[in-house]
């Protein structure tokens, strides 16, 4: 009560949500993870999605891909585990039609997720989105745990995750992000490798191997027996895998794994994140990007803070 | 309103306030909520409600709804149904309402058959009215699996359907599955529309000539469409169970 009277009369000063990612400058750090946010069209039906800082799209890889058998999805405690296995239409279809049909509700620049299952696919499908005005950042997806020889296992080595970051790097000119699993013994090594070999920034966490046995049928409930992990259990983890990559590279790190309120990308960026991604809360509330948006101004002030960028990494 | 909605964004969540929460049978219990019910516009859609205590919505198909309420009818499967069960007048659920395409009567049947299973027999209700209420005779065919567990035959009659029970252990009406009473009774229908469990589904499929619409069930996440959870293949294409579906058109299902 007392804060919201401080707003209205003025007393805090304007706040500055904005930050920058390798030279694309977004209006504030929320943005909605790949694989909880489609290609935007879903939620555009829920609000604005203008007020986002930018959102990363659906995992997306050379070819259509249904995906995994269903069940896919698995509740937790204070989370919830998927298995969807990387279901995309192909890059041909997000080029032909997701992209254009963005264009239509979203003005700022994206953030294109990119997966597969070779080095030459995942130079291919960057290749591809490289010549995509609307892109501003292509966020290499070397964590997917839910596919077989391929996604994760990229992850998991730095030498692999090196080889694809270089092989990406030689075909676009647009800031590369890898994201990281943090199903592995040295995240730290993985992200040093990655930054070696040319990665402008880097992501993490991706979702946690998790699994859930439906005990009256004494069988595993998802279809799949395994399945990332995701939620706001996972928060701790990610806040502590952001701090020990941040404090490691030098290039940026997007922040995400379990991210709910506008004090959790607070904590986030003070670990070191410069943006923070918001993954299954949009799956359980539609609006959760758009309401923690809108929460970051208060919230900040309520801490102190004028300048987000201030914050990156002052933990 | 609608038109609106396409630029501003529609708005699908609200609080809703319990008006009564009772008991149909042992496990199966109706409640009805107050609320804005704008975006529920076809028979078949469903609710997705967040629940205390747990991460993950729990999708309920719509019963029947008028301006201001919405009826919902569930069975006690789990720890959140568990706890809806408890929850008492007066107290308040989230939902996301709206969701999902619904059963379609723009194909315009002369004589329809409703066909439910078990916890798939709701959201027939509003459809039977739908059609009644359009001049069509309506006959419903409910299955169950015995006496105890059998609920809304009444109401689907006090509505002005003709209405088959049956039971498979034959403690009340036709001995057997949907399928049986169908075929005993010789029903005379040109389209059908069936929710229901799995096999039911599947044995209605193969056992009628019919063409119809059937309503599916899937693990879902979201229930909007986003985290791709509910997938199906389709002969017309990937479908998402709670999007496109849960209502898929018995020519373009792929089992």
């Amino acid at each position: 009560m007392v804060e919201k009277q401080t707003i209205q009369e003025g007393v805090a000063p304007q706040v500055d949500t904005s930050v920058e990612l390798c030279g694309v400058r977004l209006d504030n750090p929320v943005v909605p993870a790949s694989g909880t946010f489609g290609y935007g069209n879903e939620f555009k039906d829920f609000y604005d999605i203008n007020i986002l800082g930018s959102f990363s799209f659906n995992g997306t890889t050379r070819e259509p891909r249904f995906g995994n058998p269903t069940p896919r999805i698995a509740e937790c405690t204070a989370g919830m585990i998927n298995s969807v296995g990387l279901q995309n239409p192909g890059i041909d279809a997000v080029i032909r039609h997701e992209l254009p049909r963005l264009r239509s509700f979203f003005r700022k620049p994206v953030i294109a997720n990119i997966s597969g299952f070779s080095v030459e696919e995942y130079a291919y499908c960057c290749e591809r989105i490289d010549k995509q005005e609307q892109v501003g950042i292509i966020e290499v997806n070397i964590s997917c745990p839910n596919v077989r020889h391929g996604g994760m296992s990229f992850g998991t080595s730095a030498d692999s995750a090196a080889e694809v970051t270089r092989a990406v790097k030689a075909v676009t000119t647009k800031p590369v992000f890898i994201k990281l699993s943090p199903n592995v013994t040295d995240i730290v090594a993985i992200a040093r490798a990655c930054e070696e070999a040319g990665a402008d920034g880097i992501s993490l966490i991706n979702t946690l191997l998790g699994m859930r046995i439906d005990v009256a049928r004494r069988r595993p409930v998802i279809a799949n027996a395994m399945g990332g992990f995701s939620g706001p259990a996972i928060f701790p983890l990610a806040v502590r895998m952001v701090y020990q990559v941040a404090h490691a590279c030098r290039i940026p790190v997007m922040g995400c794994g379990g991210v709910q309120s506008a004090r959790d990308v607070i904590e986030m960026m003070m670990a070191g994140a410069t943006a923070v991604q918001v993954g299954a809360a949009n799956l359980v509330n539609p609006y959760a990007s758009k309401e923690i948006v809108e929460a970051l101004p208060g919230e900040m002030r309520r801490l102190g803070i004028e300048r987000l960028s201030d914050i990156i990494g002052i933990a | 309103m609608m038109n609106q909605s396409v630029t501003d964004g529609m708005y699908k969540r609200g609080i809703y306030r319990i008006e009564a929460n009772e008991r149909l049978t042992p496990a199966v219990w109706r409640m009805t909520l107050a609320g804005d019910t704008q975006w529920i516009t076809a028979p078949g859609q469903f609710v997705n409600i967040a629940l205390a205590g747990k991460y993950l919505r729990r999708p309920i198909s719509v019963c029947d709804w008028d301006d201001r309420h919405i009826v919902l009818i569930y069975k006690v499967v789990g720890e959140g149904t568990e706890q809806m069960s408890r929850m008492k007048a007066g107290e308040t659920l989230d939902l996301l309402t709206g969701l999902g395409n619904g059963f379609s009567t723009r194909n315009n049947p002369r004589r329809p058959l409703l066909v439910g299973g078990g916890v798939g027999v709701p959201p027939l209700y509003a459809l039977a009215r739908k059609l009644l209420e359009a001049g069509k005779p309506v006959e419903v065919v409910l299955g169950f699996n015995t006496e105890s567990e059998i609920f809304y035959e009444e109401e689907f009659r006090a509505l002005g359907c003709s209405v088959t029970v049956a039971t498979a252990d034959g403690s009340r009406g036709v001995k057997g599955f949907v399928t049986t009473a169908i075929a005993e009774k010789g029903l005379d229908f040109d389209y059908f529309y069936a929710c229901g469990p799995l096999p039911m589904l599947h044995a209605l499929y193969n056992a009628v000539k019919q063409d119809g619409q059937l309503s599916f069930e899937e693990r879902m996440g979201c229930g909007f469409g986003a985290c791709m959870g509910c997938s199906c293949k389709t002969k017309y294409g990937n479908k998402r169970i709670c999007k496109e579906g849960p209502v898929l058109e018995k020519g373009e299902i792929i089992w």
